[in-house]
């Protein structure tokens, strides 16, 4: 198992003729994910890589059954894939777009809320399930399928981690996103982790701004019983400064490493002072378990 | 982006919300046509995108139009919290009776939009919801919905304005919601909004910040970094992903959460870095070289880590940009030990790659830890 994606997941690509839709696709392909179409509006009929190419998300999902959609489009249509998405009642779009209008966003994000449709991103670098589906841009060959679950705003990090602990293999990494608002947080991944048979462990990587860490240590506190390692980015960020992610901002006393390192060590999270001291964290804990 | 104080009263203006009338000067001379010209009691407030202004001696009344080019020249040029002040907004100055506080802004933490409305305003506030937070009504925003005339006056009545501006003052939460989402603002404040002796509400200060991923499609006021950082514009103009920080350690990597920690892991190696700059995925020779080209022009840096894990990009690709990038930058790559750790798909090919090039600047060292210590070593030899 694992969660919100696995190898019975059908994937559809919205923007898969584009330049970085193709690369993608034929990259999730080869990491053994059941691509079964492709979406761009009035290429539909077409077939893009041996994969069938549809007009409009309900045609693909009503022809191949897709149940999980990864967006590439420019961030300028953006909004309108994913509402298309959306109404055609697709389970899980993961919307890898950087760069997407924060009023955009929270139009999607606040009618996904009161759909079925679940969102990762935007700005993200998508799901991976090692060895059954990849839904996104992490490299599918860096980890085999394993028993720690991983969740985190930063793309790079991620496979950071993925690589010091590809040893032992991970069940399902989310790359949430970097930007101020995103659809899956921290909190529903340690939810869907915790009640993963198939997770033993998880490993949460978080970065100053905002106070998605601190909410999490608090969920963490009261929900959480499998062993949680954590690492956050941006120590010697400066306040007021925006450090590559849209959302990685100090403002005020507020949003800073400290204060969700301090936050998670409360509720007993190791919590790692570099990435590879993160991976050693996680490996003295599953040796002792 | 931030905008200056003149800047968001133009929006402000444009989308109905009384501002004091007035104009921005860039010389005393300027200041003093202006005040003549509003004839009457001016304020010249300092533009700069930065609180406490009024602390700092930026904000200067002045009577008469002679006062006003005195005010100017003792505020042009005045450093405020360490930014230059270039221009001065004089207007006409209004003697608030009350101050209120009215804003705008993304809520993160819900994903939505949040009102936040005080009968007590004029304070820093910050300074507000620590002293009195009861005073500070917040009020979620439909992102859906937005704020119509019944959302803008429970928000006022909730915090507890007086009932006779009430309406008025709902008025202009309309108007500065429009602002919001007329333009695509993530900010939109004003305090003091205030009452001023003769009954009229008006924003007497204002803050907007915008979002730059909605650029393409608005007109946006000219990008005002003309005096910021010199490398800071420098990087901006090649599109680098760059911000200056105080120590002497040059810091490239690929990705956002992976630079900012390496920055914390040369902090912890007992030095400090001296930028954050992420190259992003693809690192291609060319951004390479730009990369390297600021920060090895930077006066302050002793020594230059490179830390790479190749995800989508193999690290031969990265080490092959790297070559290319030294070559491109002659003598220049040669000034300063540039210490690279190259990880992840294709390490190995990479490494290869850089041992056979034997540039002499260039050392490398496999893991991201060990590669922050040496970084550091050098630069606090050098120091």
């Amino acid at each position: 198992m694992s969660i919100f994606l696995s190898k019975d997941s059908r994937v559809v690509v919205q923007g898969m003729t584009g330049a970085e839709g193709g690369r993608h696709t034929a990259r999730m392909v080869t990491a053994g994910t059941n691509v079964v179409a492709g979406v761009t509006p009035g290429k539909g009929g077409q077939v893009h890589q041996g994969i069938p190419v549809f007009s409009s998300v309900a045609e693909a999902m009503d022809s191949t059954g897709a149940d999980v959609s990864v967006v590439f489009v420019p961030p300028r249509f953006t909004k309108g894939a994913v509402l298309e998405a959306v109404d055609a009642g697709i389970g899980l779009c993961v919307v890898i777009t950087e760069g997407v209008p924060v009023h955009d966003s929270l139009e999607f994000l606040t009618l996904a809320g009161q759909s079925t449709t679940r969102i990762i991103g935007p700005n993200c670098p998508g799901l991976i399930s090692p060895g059954a589906s990849n839904a996104g841009i992490i490299p599918a060959d860096i980890t085999a399928p394993g028993r720690i679950g991983l969740v985190s705003k930063s793309g790079t990090l991620t496979y950071q981690l993925m690589y010091e602990l590809r040893d032992i293999g991970f069940s399902t990494a989310v790359g949430i996103g970097g930007d101020p608002v995103i659809g899956t947080t921290h909190i529903d991944c340690l939810k869907a982790f915790q009640d993963d048979p198939d997770t033993d462990a998880i490993v949460m990587i978080g970065e100053i701004g905002g106070d998605a860490e601190e909410r999490a240590a608090a969920y963490i506190e009261k929900h959480v019983t499998k062993p949680v390692v954590a690492y956050v980015a941006g120590f010697t960020a400066p306040e007021g400064k925006t450090m590559g992610h849209a959302g990685a901002i100090i403002s005020g006393s507020a949003g800073t490493a400290q204060a969700k390192k301090e936050a998670l060590e409360k509720v007993g999270v190791s919590v790692g002072r570099t990435p590879s001291e993160t991976a050693r964290l996680m490996r003295a804990l599953l040796e002792a378990a | 982006m931030d905008l200056f104080e003149h800047q968001a009263k133009e929006l402000f203006a444009r989308y109905g919300v009384p501002v004091p009338e007035g104009a921005v000067a860039a010389t005393p001379e300027e200041a003093r046509a202006i005040a003549a010209e509003l004839a009457g009691p001016v304020v010249v407030k300092a533009q700069v995108k930065t609180g406490g202004r009024g602390k700092a001696g930026g904000i200067k009344p002045a009577p008469g139009p002679a006062a006003a080019e005195d005010a100017a020249r003792a505020i042009l040029g005045m450093d405020i919290k360490g930014h230059l002040t270039r221009r001065v907004l004089v207007e006409v100055a209004n003697v608030p009776a009350e101050e209120y506080y009215a804003a705008f802004l993304v809520d993160r933490a819900a994903g939505s939009f949040l009102a936040m409305c005080s009968a007590s305003g004029g304070m820093e506030i910050e300074e507000l919801a620590v002293t009195d937070p009861g005073a500070l009504v917040k009020v979620p925003i439909d992102p859906l919905r937005g704020v119509d005339h019944e959302t803008a006056t429970f928000i006022v009545t909730e915090a507890g304005l007086p009932a006779d501006v009430a309406g008025e003052a709902a008025d202009i939460l309309v108007g500065l919601w429009k602002v919001m989402a007329g333009e695509d603002a993530v900010l939109v404040e004003v305090n003091p909004l205030a009452r001023t002796a003769d009954g009229r509400v008006l924003a007497l200060d204002g803050k907007v910040t915008l979002d730059e991923n909605a650029d393409y499609r608005h007109e946006r006021p000219a990008d005002d970094t003309v005096g910021g950082d010199d490398l800071e514009s420098r990087a901006k103009a090649k599109g680098l992903n760059y911000v200056k920080l105080d120590g002497s350690v040059g810091v490239i990597g690929n990705g956002a959460g992976l630079v900012m920690s390496t920055l914390d892991v040369v902090a912890q190696a007992g030095a400090k870095p001296a930028n954050f700059l992420d190259i992003g995925g693809g690192a291609s020779a060319q951004v390479m070289a730009d990369g390297l080209g600021v920060i090895l022009s930077d006066p302050d840096v002793k020594s230059v880590l490179v830390n790479v894990f190749g995800g989508i990009t193999a690290c031969d690709a990265v080490a092959d940009g790297i070559v290319a990038a030294l070559a491109t930058l002659g003598e220049q790559g040669a000034t300063h030990p540039i210490v690279v750790r190259l990880d992840g798909n294709n390490a190995e090919a990479g490494r290869r790659i850089l041992d056979q090039a034997a540039h002499p600047a260039v050392r490398q060292v496999p893991t991201m830890d060990g590669a922050a210590e040496e970084a550091a070593r050098l630069a606090n030899a050098a120091a």
